[in-house]
C-alpha cells in the first residue's frame, strides 16, 4: 500500500471525528439545552445603579421554583456577595460589571461568565442538590483580584 | 526523482550585514523568553501556594510580572524569532538578498518596541497584562511599543514579499520553492490577522490612553483583540510548523511526503486561522450565540490541516527511521536521531503537541467551554501548544540556527539534550496540574497564594503545577547558557555551512490546479471573504461602538 492511500485513509478518518464532535455538539446544545450567553441587551456602568434591574441587586423568586439573581461585579467584590436559593432552583443570572472586565463562575456549575461593562451577562441553570459554591471572578481586575468572590448556597 | 525545496542546492548565505539584523532579532527572542521564565516560576509556585514573590523587590505586584511572562514569552519572543528565522528561510530558498533598510528598519522597530514596553511594565505604568483589556488602562508607551513590534513584523513581511516577487520575475514559470512559499504564506496569514488589533491598538487604545477619546467600548476591544488573538497562535505554530515540515526530515534523514499537501495546509491555514476568534468569547455577552456557533464550526475546521501535518510529519520521520536501520511497526522511532539536540526538542515538541491539540478542540466545543473557561485548564492547554509546541521548536531550531548564522559549533550538546527532557516532562506535569485544578474551577490569573478563598480540590493540581514549573524552570535556564555560551565561546569555523533544507519525494506538479497554489494575492482575497462571513453580521448589528467606560489604573 502506498503513502498516499494511508494518508487517505488518516485523514478520512480525522474528517469523520471532526464531524462526530461536532454533531455531539449540536445534540447537547439542542437537545440537552445547553446553552451560551448571548445578546442580552446593553447598560450604561455609570448610571446602572439608578435603573432597573442594577438597581437592586439580589435574589428574588419570579415564579414558583424560578429565580432571577442580579449581580454587580465591581473593584473587588460580588454584590450581593451571598446568594441563597431553595434546592432545585432554577436561577437565571444576570449580571454586568461597573467598572472593569470581571468573571462571574459558580464553580461546579455551567454559570460561567464574562461581565463586561455596558453589556449584560444573562444564563441559566438549575441548582440540583443543596451545598456552597464558590462565585469566583476569574478575570484579571486589577491588584485586588484575588479577593474578588461570593458564594452561592443551595439550601 | 526527489525535489529540492530551495532554488539552489549548492549553498546560498547572505552577506554579513543582513546576517547581523536577523541575528540580533533571534537573540531579543531568547532573551525574552529567558527574562519571561522568571516571574513563570513564581506563577507556578504561587499555585502550589508558595510566595516568593518577595525575591522580586522590583515588582509592585504579582501581576505586573504576569504581564511582563505573557508579554516577553508569547509576544516578544515568537515574533522576534520570527522576524528572523522566516525571512532567513526566504531569503535562502530563493537565494535572493534581502532588502537592506526594511530589514535594519524592522530590527529598530522591534527593538525600539521592547524599550517602550519594557520602561511602562518595568515602572508599573501597564499591568494590563498581554490581553490589554480595556478599561485597564496603560500607558500610551506600551501600547505604541507593541505597535512597533507589530510594524516590524509588517517590514519583515513586505521584505519577503520583494524578494517572493524578484524571484517569480527571474524565474517566469517556475514553481516557488516549497521553503519559500510556506515561510511566506505564515508572514501573510499573520499580516492580514494583525490588522484588527492594528485597528484596536492605534484606532481606540493609544488617542484613549492620551485622552483624545475619552471613553471605550471594552467588549469592541475585546472582541478586535480576538479577532487578532487566536490567528495570532497561529502566526506562533507557522514557524514551527516550517521547521517540521521542511528541515526536520532533512535532520532525521527523511524525505517531505507531498509537495502540494504541505502548501495547502499552509493555504488551509491563512484561509481557516482568523474567522475562529469567538470561540475565546464564548462566555462574552452581546454576541449572539448564532455566531459562536459558526465559529465553533470554523474552529473545528481548523484542526483538520493540522491533522494534514501530524500525518506528513511522522510519516517523514518514518521514513528517516528506516533508513537509519529502524524495522517493525514502531522499531524506527528508536532508530531516530535522540541526541541531535536540534532533533530532539522538535520530536518533544511534537509528542506535548498532541495534548495541546486535544485539549484545544475540547475548548473549541462551547458546552466544555462553561466549564473551562478562564480556569487553569487554559493555560494548562496553552503551555502545550505555544509553550510547548511553539517554545520546544524554536529551542530546537536555536541548536542548529544559532551556529548557523554565528559560525560558532554549539557547545554543550549534553546539556542541550537534557534541558528539552527536563522541560518537556516539566511541562507534562505543569499541565496535569492546572488541567486538573481547572476542572475544579481553580481560575487563572490569579495570585493563589495570597488569594482569599480557595478549595481543597485545588491542592494537588496546584502543586503539580509548582513541580512542574519549577522543572520547565531549570530546562529553559539551561538552554540559555547553552545559547549563551556558544554565541560567546563556541569554536569559531564549526558551525554548518547550510540550513538543512529538505528534499520532497516527487516535484511540484507545473500543470493542472497545483501552481494556482503559490498565487498569494487570490488566496488573501479568499481570506478575507471568508473574514468578512464570519464578523459581518456582528459588526453590521452592534456597531456603532457602545463608548461606556473610562480607563482604570488599578494596579
Amino acid at each position: 500500500m502506498n503513502i498516499e492511500t494511508y494518508e487517505k485513509a488518516f485523514l478520512s478518518l480525522g474528517g469523520v471525528l471532526l464531524v462526530a464532535c461536532l454533531v455531539a455538539l449540536a445534540y447537547a446544545s439542542i437537545a440537552m439545552g445547553i446553552h451560551l450567553p448571548g445578546r442580552a441587551g446593553e447598560v450604561d456602568p455609570l448610571t446602572m445603579r439608578a435603573q432597573a434591574p442594577f438597581d437592586n441587586p439580589g435574589v428574588r423568586e419570579t415564579s414558583p421554583g424560578q429565580y432571577e439573581a442580579v449581580v454587580i461585579g465591581q473593584l473587588w467584590a460580588f454584590v450581593p456577595a451571598e446568594i441563597r436559593v431553595p434546592a432545585g432552583a432554577e436561577v437565571t443570572f444576570v449580571a454586568t460589571s461597573n467598572d472593569v472586565l470581571h468573571g462571574l463562575h459558580v464553580e461546579g456549575t455551567r454559570i460561567n461568565m464574562m461581565l463586561v461593562p455596558g453589556q449584560i451577562s444573562r444564563n441559566t441553570y438549575t441548582f440540583k442538590e443543596p451545598g456552597e459554591h464558590l462565585i469566583i471572578c476569574h478575570e484579571y481586575c486589577g491588584v485586588g483580584h484575588h479577593t474578588m468572590y461570593g458564594k452561592v448556597i443551595v439550601e | 526523482m526527489y525535489q529540492p525545496i530551495v532554488f539552489d542546492t549548492a549553498g546560498y548565505r547572505l552577506p554579513e550585514n543582513q546576517r547581523k539584523p536577523i541575528r540580533w532579532a533571534i537573540y531579543i527572542g531568547y532573551l525574552a523568553l529567558t527574562a519571561g521564565i522568571f516571574h513563570g516560576l513564581a506563577q507556578a509556585l504561587s499555585y502550589a501556594n508558595i510566595d516568593i514573590l518577595a525575591y522580586f523587590p522590583a515588582l509592585k505586584s504579582y501581576y505586573q510580572g504576569l504581564t511582563a511572562h505573557g508579554v516577553a514569552n508569547a509576544l516578544i519572543f515568537t515574533f522576534s524569532f520570527s522576524n528572523g528565522f522566516l525571512p532567513l528561510m526566504t531569503a535562502r530558498a530563493l537565494s535572493q538578498k534581502l532588502v537592506s533598510w526594511m530589514l535594519w528598519t524592522s530590527f529598530v522597530l522591534l527593538a525600539l518596541g521592547n524599550v517602550l514596553v519594557i520602561y511602562a511594565v518595568a515602572t508599573n505604568q501597564a499591568s494590563v497584562l498581554y490581553t490589554s483589556y480595556a478599561p485597564l488602562q496603560a500607558h500610551w508607551t506600551y501600547y505604541f511599543g507593541l505597535v512597533l513590534v507589530v510594524v516590524s513584523t509588517w517590514l519583515a513581511l513586505a521584505n519577503m514579499l520583494v524578494i517572493w516577487n524578484r524571484w517569480r520575475k527571474e524565474n517566469p514559470g517556475e514553481r516557488v520553492p516549497l521553503l519559500a512559499h510556506i515561510s511566506v504564506i505564515s508572514y501573510v496569514m499573520w499580516g492580514l490577522a494583525s490588522l484588527p488589533i492594528a485597528v484596536l491598538f492605534l484606532g481606540f487604545l493609544i488617542p484613549w490612553s492620551i485622552g483624545w477619546l475619552p471613553k471605550m467600548d471594552p467588549l469592541l476591544g475585546r472582541t478586535l483583540f480576538w479577532f487578532t488573538g487566536h490567528a495570532i497562535v497561529y502566526a506562533w505554530l507557522l514557524p514551527a510548523y516550517v521547521s517540521w515540515y521542511a528541515l526536520i526530515p532533512r535532520q532525521v534523514e527523511g524525505k517531505m511526503v507531498s509537495d502540494s499537501l504541505t502548501r495547502f495546509v499552509f493555504v488551509l491555514f491563512l484561509l481557516l486561522s482568523i474567522p475562529t476568534g469567538f470561540h475565546h468569547q464564548y462566555t462574552d455577552p452581546g454576541i449572539s450565540t448564532t455566531m459562536k456557533a459558526i465559529h465553533a464550526v470554523l474552529t473545528f475546521g481548523v484542526f483538520f490541516p493540522s491533522l494534514a501535518t501530524a500525518f506528513s510529519v511522522m510519516a517523514s520521520l518514518e521514513m528517516g527511521g528506516r533508513r537509519r536501520g529502524g524495522s517493525g511497526l514502531l522499531g524506527w522511532i528508536r532508530k531516530l536521531p535522540w541526541g541531535d539536540p536540534s532533533v530532539v526538542a522538535q520530536l518533544l515538541a511534537m509528542i506535548t503537541f498532541v495534548f495541546g491539540g486535544i485539549t484545544g478542540l475540547i475548548n473549541a466545543s462551547f458546552t466544555m467551554n462553561q466549564v473551562v473557561h478562564n480556569t487553569t485548564w487554559i493555560p494548562g492547554h496553552f503551555h502545550m501548544t505555544v509553550g510547548s509546541a511553539v517554545a520546544l521548536t524554536l529551542m530546537g531550531v536555536a541548536y542548529w540556527m544559532i551556529p548557523y548564522l554565528t559560525g560558532r559549533g554549539l557547545v554543550g550538546k549534553g546539556w542541550a539534550v537534557a534541558s528539552s527532557w527536563l522541560y518537556t516532562v516539566g511541562v507534562l506535569i505543569f499541565a496535569r496540574g492546572m488541567i486538573s485544578a481547572g476542572l475544579e474551577g481553580m481560575p487563572r490569573r490569579i495570585y493563589r497564594a495570597q488569594a482569599t478563598y480557595t478549595r481543597e480540590a485545588w491542592d494537588l493540581g496546584g502543586a503539580l503545577t509548582g513541580i512542574g514549573g519549577t522543572l520547565m524552570f531549570i530546562g529553559i535556564l539551561v538552554f540559555f547558557i547553552v545559547i549563551a555560551w556558544t554565541v560567546v565561546a563556541g569554536r569559531k569555523g564549526e558551525g554548518p555551512s547550510d540550513i538543512p533544507w529538505s528534499e520532497t519525494l516527487r516535484p511540484p506538479a507545473k500543470t493542472g490546479w497545483e501552481p494556482r497554489l503559490d498565487r498569494l494575492v487570490f488566496w488573501s482575497v479568499v481570506a478575507v471573504v471568508l473574514v468578512v462571513i464570519a464578523y459581518g453580521p456582528f459588526f453590521a448589528t452592534y456597531l456603532p461602538p457602545n463608548f461606556v467606560s473610562p480607563g482604570f489604573t488599578v494596579w
